[in-house]
């Protein structure tokens, strides 16, 4: 018996066994993809990657770290310095940290850009805003870990932000800190949620993301649906076979990826501050608040919001009013599917009014960002509300505008002149 | 000609947002002096972890540098290390770098206790750590006899000034230069190799790519015919 033989021999007993060939036929070599994806549609490959590095750089962590309040500092300077290549292996998850909100950003603003959100694709943009907001979770988790001075303070913020939910919040604090102060409980149960519960999850919905993406195909920047027009086998027209096409193409993406993470990995570790604060270099001190607290870049379009209220107003705190914002914030992203009433998809064919909203959309979540990432008083008192303002405008007249503008036709065909 | 507007909307909102982003870069509110220190110069650095242990070591600690990986990463034989550097209460090579004063009795005599340096080059910047130590100035009104420009009122002796008066000023930036350099070596000693070995790292990759974009040529020919 040959190799070759024996090879397909144990492929089909596993198969007879387990739908291995079917599996990789649905969902690989037999399954369509549009074949004008353009430097936009990389990024979902590259989340995986990064996805995969966060979870193999992390497990190689937990080997070494010790979340308590005296060891958590020590423990990471002990892999920067003791543990071989421990300071690669930290480096890699702490870049790759940032590194993957970069991709997620540039995921998302595909879907805003092609309608990848719209019918029939909800479902992978409901489940695509669960990994989200999951990564914020995870994000804000690992941050503390560490227990550097910034890890502290910020956790504290965040934690005081919770007891201020009217009513329950201060029990709701402690419970969540797991004591009345920061400290070894609250790295505990972080630890835990850090490295087990919430990877968990992401892993199910990242596999609800692709699953529901391949029941429909993916969209494409002309937004046309490829299944439309299809060949005497039922396969789309303007389709290509994931493998080996694309499997092949990917990987230069891929490569480049590599190159610009492992030039930060070597080269620029603390992402100039933004991917490390220079606080977190200093142990966790009850006493000493950094001159000025600001959470990691991911977050600060949000932690702007939340800090352009500053007035109490109907019986609740400027805070409480921040959080509202804040949640609206996230939770209004849930619903962009039934928002946009556009009978086209991709941006290419929508109107002028969709063009202009989206720009203002992407230009205020940028400067909401930086003003996060600023002291409160760095710029006018009325600038974060009015890019707030923008924010919740895009969603909230989307109805209307994408009902109203005047759309152009789209083709039948990709790579059809368009009319 | 409606795509060419699309992209030049979609670049001009890429550059909208890309404007204050360099606000961030470009947002230093001190004028520091810059450092200009080789992290790959070895003999600088051990002339810079000369000065810190006889200089600064009797008030700061360094608890996460040990004195065995200096000797290696320095090539500064042990036994020089252990007659020389190795003092305070440390008596083993594998001994990080402990302070002479505790810093109880440190913060009873300064007011402040003398914070731990390992990680200060990183905390502050190198930029910061050599303007800082060029910063002091005479200054009748401080306690001391001396004040910072970086650090109003700082309570820290001037315990270089003897050291300043006998030396030119451009000798003594070149040493400040050693000392802040030994400083950055301190907060991450792996930074040296860091740095070289990521070339091989980034000349791997630009290889790979090479090929990875040979293979999608090839698999996309039929594809296109
Ligand atoms: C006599 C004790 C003493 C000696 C010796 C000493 N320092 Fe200090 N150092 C202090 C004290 C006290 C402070 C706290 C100053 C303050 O916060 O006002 C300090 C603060 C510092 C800081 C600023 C820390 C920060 O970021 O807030 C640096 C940097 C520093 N020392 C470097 C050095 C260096 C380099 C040397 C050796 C040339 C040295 N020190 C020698 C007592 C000392
Ligand atoms: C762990 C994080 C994520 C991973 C690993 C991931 C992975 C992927 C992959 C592999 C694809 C197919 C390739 C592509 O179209 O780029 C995809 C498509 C998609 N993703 Fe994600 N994704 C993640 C997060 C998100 C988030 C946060 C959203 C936004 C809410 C999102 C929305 C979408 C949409 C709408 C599509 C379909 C795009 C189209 O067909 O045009 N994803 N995702």
């Amino acid at each position: 018996m040959s190799l070759r033989e024996a090879a397909s021999n144990l492929v089909g007993w596993v198969d007879y066994r387990l739908p291995i060939v079917k599996t990789w036929k649905t969902h690989m070599s037999e399954y369509y993809a549009p074949k004008n994806f353009n430097f936009w549609y990389f990024f979902g490959v590259l989340a995986l990657v990064v996805f995969a590095n966060q979870v193999l750089s992390g497990i190689w962590l937990t080997m070494f770290y010790v979340p308590t309040a005296e060891e958590a500092f020590k423990s990471i300077e002990y892999i920067m310095r003791d543990v071989s290549s421990g300071w690669a292996i930290r480096y890699m998850h702490e870049v790759g940290a940032s590194f993957f909100f970069i991709v997620i950003y540039l995921h998302i603003f595909r879907g805003l850009l092609y309608g990848s959100y719209q019918r029939p694709r909800e479902l992978i943009w409901i489940f695509g805003m669960f990994i989200y907001c999951l990564m914020m979770v995870e994000g804000f988790l690992g941050y503390v870990l560490p227990y550097g001075n910034m890890s502290y303070w910020g956790a504290k913020v965040i934690l005081n932000l919770v007891g201020a939910i009217p009513i329950i919040g201060e029990g709701l604090q402690i419970w969540v800190q797991g004591d009345f102060v920061v400290g070894s409980a609250t790295l505990g149960r972080f630890f835990a949620l850090h490295v087990a519960l919430v990877p968990l999850i992401l892993i199910v919905g990242i596999f609800l993301h692709i699953v529901a993406l391949h029941q429909v195909g993916s969209n494409n920047p002309e937004g046309i649906d490829i299944k439309a027009h299809v060949d005497a086998d039922g396969n789309p027209l303007d389709g290509i076979p994931f493998h080996p096409y694309y499997t092949i193409s990917d990987l230069t993406p891929v490569v480049i990826f590599l190159i610009l993470f492992f030039a930060c990995v070597f080269y620029f570790p603390g992402g100039g501050g933004y991917f490390i604060e220079p606080p977190n270099y200093l142990p966790a001190d009850k006493l000493s608040t950094p001159e000025h607290i600001a959470p990691v870049w991911y977050f600060t379009p949000f932690y702007a919001m939340l800090r352009s209220v500053t007035i109490d107003s109907f019986g609740l705190d400027a805070k409480v009013w921040g959080l509202i914002i804040v949640s609206g914030a996230m939770l209004v992203l849930f619903f962009l599917p039934w928002l946009d009433r556009s009978a086209v998809l991709s941006m290419r064919y929508k109107g002028w009014p969709s063009k202009i909203m989206l720009m203002l959309f992407a230009v205020s979540f940028v400067f909401l960002g930086v003003l996060g990432a600023k002291p409160a008083d760095w710029a006018p008192a009325w600038v974060a509300p009015a890019l707030t303002t923008i924010y919740f405008a895009y969603f909230l007249a989307m109805p209307v505008y994408t009902k109203l503008e005047k759309t152009k036709p789209v083709p039948g065909r990709i790579g059809a002149k368009s009319g | 000609m409606d795509r060419e507007i699309f992209v030049k909307l979609w670049l001009a909102t890429a550059a909208i947002s890309l404007f204050p982003l360099c606000s961030i870069a470009s947002s230093n509110s001190q004028e520091l002096l810059q450092s200009n220190i080789d992290i790959h110069n070895k003999a600088s650095l051990r002339r810079g972890a000369r000065l810190y242990m006889n200089h600064c070591a009797a008030c700061h600690s360094a608890k996460f540098m040990r004195y065995e990986r200096l000797s290696k990463d320095l090539e500064i034989p042990p036994e020089i290390v252990m007659s020389d550097l190795v003092r305070f209460g440390a008596t083993r090579l594998s001994d990080a770098i402990p302070a002479a004063i505790d810093p109880k009795v440190g913060e009873k005599a300064f007011g402040i206790a003398p914070p731990d340096l390992t990680l200060e080059a990183k905390y502050r910047g190198t930029d910061w750590v050599y303007s800082y130590l060029l910063g002091f100035y005479k200054d009748s009104n401080a306690p001391t006899g001396y004040n910072n420009h970086l650090m109003a009122n700082v309570a820290m002796p001037w315990v270089l000034a003897s050291l300043q008066e006998a030396t030119s000023e451009a000798e003594f930036k070149d040493q400040m230069r050693d000392l802040t350099n030994f400083m950055a070596y301190m907060s991450e000693p792996i930074r040296p190799f860091r740095e070289n070995f990521g070339k091989y790292v980034l000349g791997f990759l630009m290889v790979l790519l090479v090929s990875v974009r040979l293979l999608k040529n090839e698999y996309w020919r039929s594809l296109n015919e």
